[in-house]
């Protein structure tokens, strides 16, 4: 079977909600900054950002810019748009976030084919503008 | 060490509605459905439904993903004078078998006498589970996995699935195996919604959803509802049929798995699995027993390769495993053999939620008290003990071991 290129999802028709908590992620993702929540007292990161660091209890956090680049631990080839069903190849990630050991996003990879997509590949982040002025954190082949 | 509990109490009662393809049991409602399952094991284990003073629910108390199931509701509607227990395991499918348990540890303080636990599922056009995830904008949390467009439980178990073949050499051909060994259990079933045999070239063609798996490795989508009636082992000597005894049960599991798909944040080996080894080592803790000592296992199959995981996570084999297992015969059911092949265990010996009916697991505690009291349609041969699992989710995940009295 051939997929062909692995597409983004289309911006306009995603959505986020944010807290006090997972905020300062996506402020840093307007700036295109990548980061990822870091504890302010034992350096581990946590990912989705969470109140409590589960390793030490420190509500300190830290928002550490990375270098934006990651490894691909998972993924799935998908051949249908999941808003309308309509024909649409895309391929979303579970990655391993460089410089944030333990931390991983979740996203779609572009800039190779579906059918090349492998576990272990080098990736580097890419922006996507999504509905009411955020940005989300993508991957292209690196 | 072992469970203070063991044996002491039962299920005594199953009962269910049909099994109807999703949306065709409307014009009946959900209460309609569950009180007709709560009536139907009530009259099977001999009792009045008037006689239920208990309810021990799971995936918090929902009734499909959107209804929710409330005690004085049911009590309204069936007439039961008072209830003295009422409570629920939290999360979803996962807690489906523990919420025997739960029924346990309100039966043993006494706080009531006949404890149901039940589903019903109807999912109308806009109930439909497997959008439930993409339909609503996504909470914090979720706002960092849906964007992916992972938003249906199929693109999340492809995931865990992806990255088991990528450390293990798993096969799609031990997917297709699970899908058709117990496909193969269906064709004497009168309720079962998928009966005919499934030839290769069926499965191999069955469009890919979520590559790596196909439609035919997700469950049905069924309409209907199931109940259990739990009591004390000795109330149940009241009763009409030999009594199930709950030998060991367990909900829970450990971080590391945690939000397991919702989250994705799993550390291997744990990434790769069902999320089932913390609760099945509590099992083989209370009761002393191991895989190898089970007669036949029903486990929650809302997706094939969560049973190669299971399978993995119960010590069927060891981890990584599962494939070969599988590919070996040894989940097969052979009334010829007396329903095992080749050294192994039966799974599924209903069908399942693949080819039977999916009531978000209650139909796998059926076939285990059927299984015990032995009454199975496709019976193992001298059945003493029976595995049932809750599904593969966030936590608590639950494990349950049924015994012959």
């Amino acid at each position: 079977m051939t997929y062909g290129p692995a597409h983004l999802l289309p911006g306009e028709q995603i959505r986020i909600t944010t807290n006090p908590d997972t905020e300062p992620f996506w402020q840093a993702a307007k700036e295109h900054k990548l980061t990822a929540c870091q504890c302010g007292e034992c350096d581990k990161f946590r990912m989705p950002p969470t109140a409590v660091c589960p390793h030490c209890g420190s509500r300190e956090k830290k928002w550490p810019a990375l270098p934006g680049t990651a490894t691909v631990f998972s993924y799935v080839v998908c051949n249908k748009n999941p808003k309308n069903g309509e024909d649409y190849v895309y391929v979303p990630v579970v990655v391993d976030l460089d410089g944030a050991p333990g931390a991983r996003l979740n996203a779609n990879v572009t800039g190779v084919d579906a059918d090349d997509v492998h576990i272990g590949m080098k990736v580097s982040v890419v922006w996507t503008d999504i509905q009411d002025n955020w940005v989300l954190p993508n991957f292209q082949k690196a | 060490m072992a469970w203070a509990n063991q044996d002491k109490c039962a299920i005594v009662g199953v009962g269910a509605t049909d099994y109807y393809v999703r949306g065709k049991s409307w014009p009946r409602t959900i209460n309609d459905m569950a009180a007709e399952a709560i009536m139907n094991a009530c009259a099977d284990a001999g009792i009045s439904h008037k006689q239920i003073d208990g309810f021990a629910y799971y995936s918090t108390a929902g009734a499909g993903y959107l209804d929710k199931f409330d005690t004085a509701s049911l009590m309204e509607t069936l007439g039961m004078p008072h209830i003295s227990f009422s409570a629920t395991l939290t999360s979803g499918g996962g807690g489906c078998v523990g919420a025997v348990g739960l029924a346990t540890a309100g039966l043993m303080n006494e706080d009531c006498t006949y404890t149901v636990t039940l589903m019903a599922l109807q999912q109308l056009p806009q109930h439909r589970l497997g959008v439930v995830f993409g339909a609503a904008a996504p909470n914090p949390e979720n706002s960092f996995l849906q964007p992916s467009g992972l938003v249906g439980p199929g693109h999340l178990m492809s995931m865990l699935t992806r990255r088991h073949m990528h450390l293990y050499g798993t096969q799609p051909e031990a997917l297709k195996e699970i899908v058709q060994a117990t496909r193969a259990n269906t064709h004497n079933r009168p309720k079962a919604v998928r009966k005919n045999a499934l030839s290769d070239e069926e499965y191999w063609g069955s469009p890919m959803l979520a590559d790596p798996l196909r439609r035919l490795d997700f469950c049905l989508e069924t309409d209907g509802a199931v109940a259990v009636i739990t009591t004390t082992t000795d109330r149940a000597k009241d009763c009409r049929h030999k009594p199930a005894l709950i030998h060991a049960c367990a909900h829970g599991g450990q971080r590391e798995w945690g939000r397991a798909f919702a989250w994705m944040g799993m550390p291997d080996p744990y990434f790769a699995s069902a999320g089932h080894e913390f609760t099945a080592n509590r099992v083989w803790d209370q009761s002393g027993l191991t895989a190898k000592d089970m007669d036949v296992a029903l486990l929650y199959d809302h997706f094939s390769p969560m049973v190669l995981m299971q399978l993995e996570d119960y010590g069927f084999c060891e981890r990584g495993e599962g494939s070969d297992y599988v590919l070996s015969g040894k989940i097969r059911y052979d009334a010829a053999t007396g329903g095992k092949v080749n050294g192994g265990v039966p799974v599924n010996t209903h069908g399942g939620n693949l080819n039977e009916a999916y009531i978000i697991g209650m139909t796998h505690m059926v076939e285990a008290v059927e299984q015990v009291r032995g009454t199975a349609i496709n019976q193992v041969a001298d059945a003493e003990f029976a595995l049932a699992s809750g599904g593969p989710a966030s936590l608590p995940v639950s494990s349950l071991i049924l015994r012959r009295d």
